[in-house]
């Protein structure tokens, strides 16, 4: 009885799940294995349209004869690169229409127009003329016969389904010299846009949880960055940062800070005078970074506001009766408390910060020092249109993101373990 | 009282004021008003001299008079450094030292002399100054997005840092660009293309979630660990490794420029968190509620939606909302995928906005609160439902 019980509850349950299971995998899942596929392929992003054979239909009256009628179809490979075999021909007539001579690719029988036409090679072009005439000697009406639309098939090999395969898009991703750059660029982005996101988070999080007037608005307040949509925020960014005509510029030359327009995003060094040493900054990417944590920091606030309201007053009160000031009582009482919130919450940041594509996309479009592998991988596929290497790039992204979820899961089974 | 208390008092408190001071200068700036300068030195030092007196004054007598006398002696020295300002400035400045004061009226000799007093000052003072700068840091883009709407390109162009509103002009006129922007650049058709594709990934994310999530937490079945563990493994999978093979599938199915295409995508990315946020929830409702439905011969269909969907009413808004703002915010798929005016939802109209002819910056904007407001309104109703799905989803982002 139970075992009978238990299969029905497995059944269900496989029902239950399935639906979402086989959505994700579709969608998921499976592009991921194929960007594998991709990656080790030389596609282009024209070699993606499917190559049609198609056909332009003329109807031409005769001079001198009403009875008969000349058909030109205008037959060509849509493709420019590629070849269609075993193509088609099919066409309807109306009653009372048969063809005077036909080749022999063609046969008409009971008012349809059958041909076979071969292989077509790429650019293809042919005219195929026909003459008509009504059996009955009346007039043939040329409306009637453009009516009709001339239907066409064809065999073509689709790029993404054959098996050659080629190293080529990982040797150009390696060997490129700016992949140094690249990756060096993506890790400064991540690893600062985190740090500077959970630095800010605590700072915030401290704030909040003290007692004052509107603090539950401030909350509010806090995560409008992160819940507002981003192309929104990005364009406003760009209009307040912009040399020319942008606010901060103007009200920084306004109160005398600065002699001339700073272009915060399109530059890419800035050289700072730092204790006699000339430090070369990276402009734009820095105000990529300020923008990221801009954006960000609301979210490791909500987590660490979240861990701090938990921490027992008690702890607090005993610090006050030992006479521990401010300092101290962060140091010693809140660090410890929310150090597993922030260790989780880099790892995450990480990964994330490390794919993120909109943010650079928007503001900058990876121009000026800030490309970074995301932004990579559109300019590669879409703006070049090298569909390869763009997967190649992702698989790159994956083979990182691997590495950062193993280090991540071992931290977590660790911290569960000491738990 | 120690010496340095007093210094740490006059130095942090003075400062404290003038960054207040400052903020309201720069917005007054942005209304147009020629100024400047901040009169850092002059402020500073009177400031100084204003807490000291606060400090002599102590509690001798009324608190509130003691107060408005300050705000009233630094708001006219103010109005006596700065030349042409209107009068509603120097209101402005009245009502920021009338808050200030009230902030350090209880500070006296004897608080002075405690121990830690000087830190606990600097705390106090730090999250005062933290709460105003981060409020002004966050809200100063918003308040540009919204200004900059109201005002017309040969204004912003004739003078840059003049962003104020005249409401002499008429509604009409006011709201210009956002007729411009829904009647010239169809942000209507926009707007509902949005609504339907964040509205229908949230039907059907819940439609394959709950029962999903259900499975999860409840029924026992084969794989079961390894489906919970590679939830939230996919779900760390970023859109960016998905958009190449997926353009390449969809662009040779046609899905491309269609609103299924851009909601399969949609509900799938979304699906991984919605189940993990649902059987988290599912798992904390008793079981015996579900034997009861057992019992009365429900099967689980029944059990769903009589027992389960009522009780976690709180969490499937959760959901809901969390999907709905992740799916109207989505850029990237709609970049890739929608390249038909006809198709583009609200993001990618923007993001079109600003790549074509040169749009001139207040349809920009107009544009930009059109697709912001209805978020915000949305957080700000139903913030107690979002920040719980944020925390639970925020994993991404």
């Amino acid at each position: 009885m139970s075992s009978k019980l238990a299969k029905i509850e497995k059944r269900t349950a496989y029902l239950l799940i399935l639906p979402s299971v086989l959505l994700v995998f579709s969608i998921i899942l499976f592009p991921i294995f194929s960007n594998i596929w991709i990656s080790f392929k030389n596609v282009e992003l024209k070699d993606l349209r499917i190559p049609e054979p198609r056909a332009k239909k003329l109807v031409k009256s005769i001079n001198d004869n009403p009875n008969q009628i000349k058909v030109i179809y205008k037959l060509r490979n849509s493709s420019l690169t590629q070849e269609i075999t075993n193509v088609k021909f099919k066409d309807k007539y109306p009653d009372d229409i048969e063809p005077i001579s036909l080749n022999n690719k063609c046969q008409f029988k009971s008012n349809l127009l059958k041909c076979e036409l071969g292989n077509w090679p790429k650019k293809y072009r042919e005219n195929l003329e026909i003459v008509f005439q009504n059996i009955n000697n009346q007039e043939i009406s040329k409306k009637e016969l453009k009516s009709y639309k001339p239907k066409l098939s064809g065999k073509s090999q689709n790029i993404l389904l054959t098996y050659e395969f080629t190293l080529n898009n990982f040797k150009k991703v390696i060997k490129d010299k700016a992949f140094i750059d690249l990756l060096s660029t993506t890790f400064y982005y991540t690893f600062f846009g985190t740090i500077g996101a959970i630095v800010f988070g605590i700072l915030a999080a401290q704030m909040v949880n003290q007692k004052f007037f509107g603090r539950t608005f401030m909350r509010s307040v806090l995560l409008f960055p992160y819940v507002a949509p981003v192309v929104a925020l990005a364009y406003t960014w760009e209009l307040l940062l912009d040399p020319t005509s942008g606010t901060l510029n103007n009200l920084l030359i306004n109160y005398q800070i600065i002699d001339g327009p700073i272009n915060l995003l399109g530059q890419k060094y800035v050289t700072l005078n730092i204790l006699g040493f000339d430090v070369k900054l990276r402009l734009a990417l820095t105000t990529v970074i300020i923008f990221e944590i801009w954006r960000y920091f609301p979210l490791a606030f909500l987590f660490i506001l979240a861990r701090l309201q938990a921490v027992p007053k008690e702890l607090y009160e005993a610090a006050d009766v030992d006479g521990a000031n401010p300092i101290q009582k962060f140091l010693n009482i809140t660090l410890p408390q929310i150090l597993a919130v922030i260790s989780i919450l880099f790892m995450i940041r990480f990964i994330w910060n490390f794919n993120k594509f909109e943010d650079i996309f928007l503001l900058t479009g990876g121009a000026s020092g800030t490309r970074t592998l995301p932004i990579n991988v559109y300019q590669q596929g879409f703006s070049i249109g090298d569909i390869g290497m763009g997967s190649a790039v992702s698989i790159v992204i994956v083979v990182f993101l691997l590495i950062f979820m193993f280090i991540y899961f071992k931290l977590l089974g660790k911290r569960a373990d000491e738990n | 009282m120690k010496i340095k208390n007093i210094l740490t008092y006059c130095f942090i408190s003075s400062l404290f004021l003038f960054s207040l001071i400052c903020i309201w200068k720069i917005l007054v700036t942005l209304q147009g008003i020629e100024l400047i300068n901040f009169n850092f030195n002059k402020l500073f030092i009177f400031g100084i001299i204003l807490c000291v007196i606060n400090l002599l004054i102590g509690k001798k007598f009324n608190l509130n008079v003691k107060l408005i006398i300050l705000a009233l002696l630094f708001s006219i020295f103010d109005y006596f450094i700065s030349i042409n300002l209107p009068i509603w400035y120097s209101f402005g400045i009245f009502l920021i030292s009338l808050f200030f004061f009230n902030t350090i009226k209880n500070y006296d000799k004897n608080f002075l002399s405690k121990n830690h007093s000087s830190q606990k000052l600097f705390f106090n003072f730090l999250t005062l100054f933290g709460i105003t700068l981060f409020s002004f840091v966050i809200l100063f883009p918003f308040y540009m997005m919204l200004v900059t709407s109201f005002k017309t390109q040969a204004l912003l162009l004739l003078n840059p840092l003049d962003f104020s509103i005249n409401f002499a002009q008429g509604l009409p006129e006011l709201f210009k660009s956002y007729f411009i922007v829904f009647k010239d650049y169809n942000f209507g058709r926009y707007m509902l293309t949005s609504t339907i594709v964040s509205l229908g990934t949230v039907i059907i994310t819940l439609i394959f979630a709950i029962p999903a999530a259900y499975a999860v937490a409840r029924l026992n079945f084969f794989g079961k660990n390894f489906l919970s563990t590679s939830i939230l493994i996919i779900y760390l999978f970023p859109a960016i490794v998905l958009v190449i093979p997926l353009y390449t599938i969809f662009s040779q199915l046609g899905l491309r420029n269609s609103i299924e295409g851009l909601l399969i995508v949609y509900t799938a990315t979304t699906l991984p968190v919605a189940i993990y946020m649902l059987q988290g929830y599912f798992k904390s409702i008793p079981k015996e509620l579900e034997e009861a439905g057992i019992i009365d011969g429900q099967n689980w269909f029944g059990i769903i939606f009589k027992i389960i969907l009522p009780l976690s009413l709180p969490a499937i808004s959760s959901v809901a909302l969390y999907v709905f703002m992740i799916a109207w915010n989505e850029f990237l798929f709609s970049l890739m995928f929608l390249d038909r005016p006809n198709t583009f939802t609200l993001s990618r109209a923007i993001q079109f906005l600003n790549v074509g002819a040169e749009t001139p910056r207040q349809y920009l904007m107009a544009g930009s609160v059109v697709v912001t407001l209805p978020i915000l309104i949305i957080f700000v109703y139903f913030e107690k439902y979002l920040v719980s799905g944020l925390t639970a989803g925020s994993v991404k982002g």
